[in-house]
């Protein structure tokens, strides 16, 4: 059977691509800045916080990392609404994203900060700073510099994850590849050009987070 | 040992030809070799295919499926698939039919064939009563739910002012989920799917606005298949006058077949 390949069929919908692209990079980008934000926040009461708050980080990372992603997401967007709680397919994907990433990172970074030496925070206490500014200035950076190249892939595969937002009708990469081909029957052309996005946006992530860190952490290299 | 060696000599000369000639084949005559006829059915779209209580397929298209085979007289193998992907299923081979709810129009047609139709369907935009909708353009402004790739999407998507929100979902599963958490107040999809929503009995039952198409379903096949065509075609005639297809049409329709299919 000869399947001739016909890239000229998609040239209408480069636009359709395009915002795609958008909507995956805005995806990633607050989906993982807060869902770090939250890892560290969690991170923080898993190893100095409160111990009151410990059961109850606990409770939601062991929630979010044995159960999958869709499943999440579909919670949010077809289940809260029948308590009354409605959002939006773009706000129903970010909240999903950050509350799976914020589960895992919290993982990664304590794993790092767990891994800092006792004299540390010796030494921020010598220096007469309270825990918060000890674990502010003293544990977390170089915690996260360790951890840096592992948060990265999580990064990675949070974005790949945003795929999956496409069933709730979220007009990413994914969402454009099923658009177009459900339109000109052009599927094996559309997904080489979603997997070609995808390669190009993850390759720019790791750089990105690679240059991010030698900005974050100067004094030594940061992906070892 | 001589003549053996000639013997092989023309057995490896010969099996050129006879490999070109089952090339040639046609998919009626693997059908009938294998025994099976695989069939592309749904399994989201009840009372047309969707997962029966021993997680079989159940439906009309899953009895028509297995009439076609019957009248094969081979085995039917049901392969479960969405709206989006169907046809990509049906291309790459991977079923002979999709008997899936599938309706016709000129794209599809320049990729796959049409049989005579088995079904009646029509579909159209559906809202709460208390929503004033009654043609393309009153949808300025609103937002609609949708199948992706489904003929509604297609045919809506050419319809409303350039300002209405289509929202589309990955099957027809997501857009009843929709609609009935709220998610969209006005959804374009079949007069079959809106009866499955009123069985629910959801607190804004869904009305029709108005028609978008009244698109009967057809046995989607792949091109260059006269032979499967015809006897495909012949089946379903043949069930139409005996009464078979109108007993589907009062099982799972709940309605005789119309007299116009």
């Amino acid at each position: 059977m000869a399947v001739g390949l016909d890239f000229g069929a998609l040239a209408d919908y480069v636009p359709v691509f395009v915002k795609g692209v958008g909507v995956t990079v805005e995806l990633t980008v607050v989906g993982g800045t807060l869902g770090i934000s939250l890892g560290v926040t969690c991170a923080w009461v898993k190893t100095q916080g409160p111990k009151l708050l410990r059961p109850v980080v606990s409770l939601y990372v062991e929630l979010i990392r044995n159960t999958p992603f869709l499943i999440q997401l579909f919670f949010i967007f077809f289940g809260l609404p029948s308590i009354g709680v409605s959002m939006g397919e773009m706000e129903a994907a970010i909240l999903a994203m950050v509350i799976n990433l914020g589960a895992y990172a919290c993982e990664i970074i304590r794993a790092g900060i767990e891994a800092t030496p006792r004299g540390q925070f010796e030494a921020g206490a010598s220096l007469a700073m309270s825990r918060f500014q000890t674990f502010r200035h003293v544990v977390l950076r170089p915690a996260l510099q360790r951890i840096w190249p592992a948060l990265t892939s999580q990064l990675v595969i949070v974005m790949f994850g945003s795929a999956v937002c496409s069933q709730i009708a979220v007009e990413d990469i994914t969402f454009a590849a099923n658009f177009i081909q459900s339109r000109n029957f052009r599927a094996f052309e559309a997904y080489i050009v979603a997997t070609l996005l995808y390669l190009a946006l993850a390759i720019l992530l790791r750089q990105g987070m690679r240059l991010l860190g030698t900005a974050l952490f100067p004094r030594r290299r940061a992906a070892r | 040992m001589l003549v053996s060696r000639r013997l092989l000599l023309a057995a490896g000369l010969s099996a050129p030809f006879f490999a070109s000639v089952s090339a040639y084949a046609d998919t009626l005559d693997d059908i009938i070799k294998a025994g099976v006829l695989k069939v592309a059915v749904p399994q989201d779209f009840p009372p047309f295919g969707s997962v029966g209580p021993d997680l079989k397929p159940v439906g009309y298209d899953i009895d028509v499926a297995n009439l076609i085979a019957q009248k094969l007289g081979v085995k039917a193998e049901l392969v479960p698939v969405t709206s989006a992907n169907r046809i990509p299923y049906l291309q790459t081979k991977k079923v002979d039919l999709v008997i899936s709810t599938l309706g016709k129009n000129p794209e599809r047609e320049k990729v796959i064939d049409f049989s005579v139709a088995y079904a009646p369907f029509f579909n159209g935009v559906f809202g709460p009563a208390d929503l004033k909708v009654s043609k393309p353009e009153d949808l300025a402004g609103m937002t609609v739910g949708v199948t992706r790739g489904s003929i509604e999407d297609l045919e809506l998507s050419k319809l409303v002012p350039p300002n209405t929100d289509i929202k589309r979902y990955e099957d027809n599963n997501a857009t009843i989920s929709a609609f009935l958490s709220g998610q969209v107040k006005v959804i374009a999809t079949g007069n079959v799917v809106a009866a499955a929503i009123l069985a629910r009995n959801p607190p804004k039952k869904p009305e029709v606005k108005f028609l978008i198409k009244n698109s009967p379903c057809y046995v989607g096949l792949n091109k260059d298949e006269p032979k499967l065509l015809a006897k495909v075609d012949a089946i379903l005639t043949a069930a139409r006058t005996d009464g078979t297809l109108d007993t589907f049409s009062k099982k799972w329709l709940g309605a005789p077949l119309p007299a116009d299919l």
